[in-house]
């Protein structure tokens, strides 16, 4: 394979394709971690649900309401979906992961991934499991541009930049706001804070809900790219959680560098040596916990 | 003399008839029960070209031979190997030593499918291959045991190679699923390739359940190749074609050849994506009065058509069955040399022989998938453009490194 300065740049833009998907599913990790302690294992089978929502919203939803030419659109499926999946995760927040606040990590840990396990059988039984196409991307998305360098599908153009802006916003909110410095507050001193006459149970309950939705969100964004398939979450998952770790649990900016820049390095690996791209990310997190075990962006603990 | 000679072995040869009724029967089905276990991927990328529907083939045939043979019950039993031949190969063993398994069919994935049929060789357990599709499985892997009966990577590049070199498609890249099918789907492709005057210009090989095709895809661009082939299978296939369409690839002159392809990926792209690919497949449910026939009960059961995965593990079991009431046993030597004596043929096997090699000769198809115009229905995919006899698809005993082919 030739290494023109045109394969590497077009290689790197994949690599910051799938990387904006890191950075936007790391990121919510990071949020939920950061603020309610949790790992949040349930995350990839949300994802998948985001996506779902876009699709059986697209096929489904008019037949099911006696109307066959009703399709929720992909805009539509846009805020639609990180709802649904929000108030889905507002649940598991009230009813089950408040319950195990006093305890371990690990229980969390080990509730969110056994419902990922739940949710994902669940869509196996019911959904083809190579996937099912979504045929709502917008026509103003489809097509190619011409970078120069590539073609490059319009629609990830618009991946791309909708995901940093999501992103940047996010970590916006967090660190440089007044409503951000309550949660961070309400997470190191949850009495005093509620001193002040916050509520600050109803706002983790909205963080984990926020955290999720930003995980169907993901999901919607991807329905075109990939197929729609109950283990696209737990394909994706993995590899999330190594960007995690590498970027430093908890850390918002870490999540969203990091899942932008193993992006990249996984997409010039396939050009390189395409057989070790699966496992290129799980290496640097090896050396990463070796040399920095906090991550990347992460403070020692 | 002479007569007292006679009468002598006349009452010598009463005395063990005799002795014979007196003796209990010899048992003619072992544990008293035929057991067909269908192990293949339930529940991953291959799961809906094979999975539960290759069980539902499997128990289809079961039922329409009368549920009984010799006498005896026939119970079908499935498990999920996960695309893991690990699992595979510690299933199958427990299915043999405690379960009493008789057949295991399915086996999609060669990982899984080499892991197993070497099992089966050892314990001296049939095992009748739909799924998987490595030629090693009838050459250095072989068994006394192992029968091969849809389809494999020589019969796929043979055909689908031909074909496309004949139409002018010299130059090929190929994209690979990086384990024993892909590989062995790339090597022989590229054979015939070669042997037409055709060049291979590269090759990328990916991890099998893939989620993004793209840089391979410009991989593929960049090489400049008249031809992309694409050496994987089920989602694999799906989505790399999807993404070559989002890319725009295939529009300046490069074409997308899927090397193996299923009916429910076809299904699964939309016709408008797949429209015009061609490629080689062992079976289609439209063909002719009986396959549609088999597919519209299959259809009620499953609510898919079968694919030749599915199909396949219907016509495997039936011949196995018939293959043991033939023989009066379900011993497996005597089954096999009945598989292996017998014609197959029935709406699936057209033509259909077991060779010494375990390989099943039967017709092959090359097939075209149709305009969205020219589809009449949901599962009107597909057209069969020309049909190769068995012979002619599949690697001739001559080529073969089987142990049990004399050279």
């Amino acid at each position: 394979m030739g290494m023109s300065l045109q394969t590497v740049l077009s290689q790197v833009m994949l690599g910051l394709n799938n990387g904006v998907f890191y950075a936007i599913l790391s990121l919510g990790l990071a949020v939920i971690f950061g603020l309610l302690n949790i790992v949040n294992f349930v995350h990839g089978a949300l994802y998948m649900l985001g996506a779902y929502v876009a699709l059986l919203g697209f096929n489904q939803l008019g037949p099911l309401l006696g109307r066959p030419d009703f399709h929720l659109n992909y805009w539509a499926a846009l805020l639609v979906a990180p709802l649904v999946v929000g108030a889905l995760g507002v649940l598991i927040e009230k009813t089950m992961l408040r319950r195990l606040r006093k305890f371990d990590h690990l229980y969390g840990l080990l509730l969110t991934f056994g419902l990922a396990l739940i949710i994902q059988g669940v869509f196996t039984n019911y959904f083809n499991v190579s996937g099912d196409a979504y045929d709502g991307k917008p026509e103003v998305l489809s097509g190619v541009v011409d970078l120069g360098f590539m073609l490059f599908p319009k629609y990830r153009v618009w991946v791309i930049g909708i995901s940093l802006a999501v992103c940047f916003g996010t970590w916006f909110v967090i660190e440089r706001t007044k409503l951000g410095s309550y949660l961070r507050a309400g997470t190191e001193n949850p009495e005093l804070v509620k001193a002040f006459g916050i509520n600050v149970p109803l706002m983790i309950t909205l963080t984990y809900g926020f955290g999720v939705g930003l995980a169907a969100f993901a999901g919607v964004l991807a329905a075109p790219i990939y197929s729609v398939s109950p283990v696209m979450g737990s394909e994706m998952i993995i590899t999330v959680f190594a960007v995690v770790v590498i970027g430093g649990m908890g850390s918002i900016m870490g999540s969203i560098l990091t899942g932008l820049l193993l992006g990249m390095v996984e997409g010039f690996t396939k050009v390189v040596y395409a057989p070790a791209s699966g496992t290129v990310i799980f290496l640097i997190m090896v050396v990463v916990l070796l040399v920095k075990p906090a991550g990347l962006f992460g403070k020692e603990a | 003399m002479k007569s007292l000679y006679s009468s002598a072995a006349l009452s010598a040869s009463l005395l063990l008839a005799t002795a014979g009724l007196a003796a209990p029967p010899k048992e003619t089905i072992s544990d008293g029960v035929v057991k067909i276990g269908v192990l293949t991927d339930m529940s991953g990328v291959y799961s809906t070209l094979g999975g539960k529907g290759t069980q539902v083939g499997v128990e289809m045939a079961v039922k329409d031979f009368g549920g009984k043979v010799l006498g005896k019950p026939i119970v079908v039993i499935g498990a999920d190997h996960q695309n893991k031949a690990d699992i595979a190969s510690a299933k199958a063993r427990e299915w043999f030593d405690n379960e009493k398994v008789d057949m295991i069919t399915g086996l999609l994935n060669s990982g899984c499918a080499l892991a197993v049929q070497k099992l089966g060789g050892d314990k001296k357990r049939i095992t009748m291959n739909t799924g998987a599709a490595s030629t090693e499985l009838t050459n250095g892997a072989w068994t006394p045991y192992s029968i091969h009966y849809v389809y494999d990577t020589y019969a796929l590049g043979k055909v689908t190679g031909q074909a496309v070199v004949q139409t002018g498609g010299k130059s090929w890249f190929f994209i690979t699923a990086d384990y024993a099918f892909g590989q062995s789907l790339e090597g022989n492709t590229s054979l015939f390739v070669k042997k037409l005057g055709g060049k291979v210009v590269g090759s990328v090989r990916h991890p099998l359940s893939s989620a993004d095709f793209s840089s391979y895809l410009l991989q593929a661009q960049a090489s400049g190749a008249q031809i992309i082939g694409l050496a994987n299978a089920g989602g694999d296939t799906i989505n790399a074609i999807k993404q070559a369409k989002e890319f725009g690839i295939g529009q300046k002159g490069q074409k997308l050849v899927g090397l193996l392809i299923f009916d429910t990926d076809i299904k699964s792209l939309g016709l408008n994506v797949a429209q015009g690919m061609q490629f080689t497949s062992g079976f289609y449910w439209d063909r002719d009065e009986a396959t549609r026939a088999f597919a519209k009960r299959f259809f009620a059961i499953h609510k898919a058509m079968p694919t030749m995965d599915q199909a396949g593990a219907y016509s495997a079991t039936m011949n196995y069955l018939k293959a043991i009431k033939l023989a009066g046993t379900d011993d497996p030597d005597a089954v096999m040399a009945k598989l292996k004596s017998m014609d197959i043929s029935d709406f699936f096997a057209v033509h259909g022989k077991i060779r010494v090699d375990g390989r099943m000769v039967h017709d092959m198809y090359l097939m075209e998938v149709k305009k969205p115009s020219e589809s009449k229905g949901e599962w009107d995919l597909l057209k069969i453009v020309k049909t190769v006899s068995g012979d002619e698809a599949f690697m001739p005993l001559s080529e073969s490194t089987c142990p049990a082919v004399k050279k």
